[in-house]
């Protein structure tokens, strides 16, 4: 029963995996950018969400009505403002901006918010449980994974089912083409981007009510999200969800050989799928 | 004469670092077809990137309509009316037939041509409507490029080598629907390889040599030996 646990554990977290990865996932899909500075935009989120908190007095899920919309507005800004313009056939430029930005915002949230560990307060969701079948569940974990299938769900309908999404997998296909067409390439991708760091909202306030943070945890995220997108399949979203299931469970049943492990083996798994399943296990783009 | 819907002036354009064309002055009257013929590497693709707005210039250099267009972005020209079924037809290979019709609409130019006038036009695309794009033959890609194209309700309209990598029976069908798709009102710039296939849909022509303007007139009266000097340069 202990693994049983631990897998279902493990499932559960992975909900927060792929909100981490899901708008890695989005912006790498529509535009090719790798995000290095992802990690520390969720740690951001979680900020925001605590300020948020604090100042108005809003349980945390509320905070999320003014928290997505902030960040969207942050993402389209910072899209149309800077990483549009690091955007060619060097794929350089957008690493090393990302970077930069990442470290500004470590440093900037250091100054804001101090190193001092923060949590966002839920109250009673927090430990709240149910009892499922000799199994205690918390309610929070089930929330979490019950809005990454959501958001998935989402992204996915919006992706096959919308102008929108049309719009972004033709740019994605063919920027001239797409430009032809009457798309500014600079407005879908600041879209693609306020998309992105909407979810990354989610995922920031998600993790700010389950663990503590401070402004160096970034870069962490960020490996966990990468690891959920590679995994699933670069370019395909329902691959991430099982990306980030896949690596939550490694880590809790890595946790239950040995506390240790927990980290470490999540990796592994990771490294394993990755040598012997290079593009991942359900690819979409083909390159 | 009509009223002129496309008029280049003196343009210099640049494909990369390397110059294409020189001075290119040229014009379109409103319903005109006019093409342009020339060999590989005379500018012909040039001249197509800088009307449609890929490739951008000075601003006086291409007029439509009496506004400056040289300096737009594609998707502002497109915006104006122009449309573009570029070479090689270009089809976006993640969206199926239908939603590549669709984004060719997505402009919101209102006109006569919508989804169900494509697939009045090009039937086969209605039962391939699900499919991927890719999956087509090369005349069935050809067909959704156009329709794609006209999906845009166009006042101008670019055919960038329409009969590149086609079966001579395929190339056939589709330039006996051209005078349908270029309907009334409509105008088109047909640049073709094929010479004897450009003349006969064309009003007037262009040849292009080295980037320049090598000769022009009237496609039906013109002499085989000026457009072979036109074309390949020899005396």
């Amino acid at each position: 029963m202990d693994w049983v646990n631990a897998v279902v554990q493990g499932t559960l977290l992975g909900g927060l995996y792929a909100l981490f990865a899901a708008g890695l996932s989005l912006i790498f899909g529509v535009m090719r950018l790798v995000n290095i500075a992802h990690g520390d935009l969720i740690v951001l989120a979680a900020y925001l969400g605590l300020s948020v908190t604090t100042i108005l007095g809003l349980h945390p899920l509320m905070a999320l009505i003014v928290v997505v919309p902030v960040m969207a507005m942050i993402g389209y800004v910072l899209q149309r403002g800077i990483l549009n313009h690091t955007l060619g056939k060097d794929i350089l430029p957008p690493l090393l901006v990302t970077f930069g930005l990442s470290v500004i915002i470590q440093n900037s949230l250091l100054e804001i918010y101090s190193a001092d560990p923060q949590k966002i307060n839920a109250g009673a969701l927090e430990t709240a449980s149910v009892s499922v079948g000799g199994l205690s569940l918390g309610v929070l974990p089930v929330l979490t994974f019950g809005i990454a299938v959501a958001v998935i769900a989402s992204l996915q309908w919006m992706f096959y089912r919308t102008a929108l999404g049309r719009a972004f997998r033709a740019t994605s296909d063919n920027q001239e083409i797409a430009q032809l067409m009457g798309l500014n390439r600079r407005h879908i991708f600041g879209l693609a981007m306020a998309l992105a760091l909407g979810v990354t909202a989610i995922a920031g306030i998600m993790l700010g009510i389950r663990t503590s943070f401070d402004p160096s945890i970034g870069g962490g995220r960020l490996i966990f999200g990468f690891e959920a997108v590679i995994i699933g399949g670069l370019g395909n979203l329902w691959g991430t969800l099982i990306g980030g299931v896949i690596l939550g469970v490694a880590q809790t049943v890595g946790a239950k050989i040995d506390p240790g492990w927990q980290l470490l083996s999540g990796h592994i798994v990771f490294l394993i799928i990755l040598a012997i399943r290079p593009n991942g296990l359900f690819p979409r783009i083909n390159e | 004469m009509t009223n002129t819907a496309l008029k280049l002036n003196m343009l210099d354009a640049f494909y990369g670092d390397f110059q294409a064309l020189y001075g290119v002055d040229l014009q379109v009257a409103q319903g005109e077809v006019l093409a342009i013929i020339g060999a590989n590497g005379a500018g012909k693709t040039t001249l197509m990137r800088s009307i449609s707005g890929l490739t951008q210039n000075k601003s006086e250099m291409v007029n439509y309509c009496g506004t400056n267009i040289g300096a737009l972005r594609a998707d502002q020209v497109a915006e104006k009316g122009i449309a573009l079924v570029p070479e090689g037809r270009q089809l976006f290979p993640s969206l199926s037939v239908e939603e590549n019709l669709m984004i060719g609409g997505q402009v919101g130019r209102k006109g006569p041509w919508s989804l169900d006038a494509v697939f009045k036009l090009f039937p086969i695309l209605k039962e391939r409507r699900a499919q991927q794009s890719t999956s087509l033959s090369g005349g069935q890609q050809q067909m959704v490029a156009i329709g794609r194209a006209l999906m845009a309700n166009p006042d101008l309209i670019l055919f960038d080598e329409i009969s590149l990598g086609l079966a001579p029976i395929i190339i056939k069908d589709i330039y006996a629907a051209l005078p349908g798709i270029i309907g009334e009102g409509m105008s088109a710039l047909i640049v073709e390889q094929d010479v004897t296939k450009a003349l006969s849909v064309s009003q007037r022509f262009y040849c292009l040599q080295e980037g320049r303007v090598s000769l022009s007139g009237a496609s039906a009266t013109v002499a085989r030996e000026d457009i072979s000097r036109a074309y390949f340069g020899v005396v």
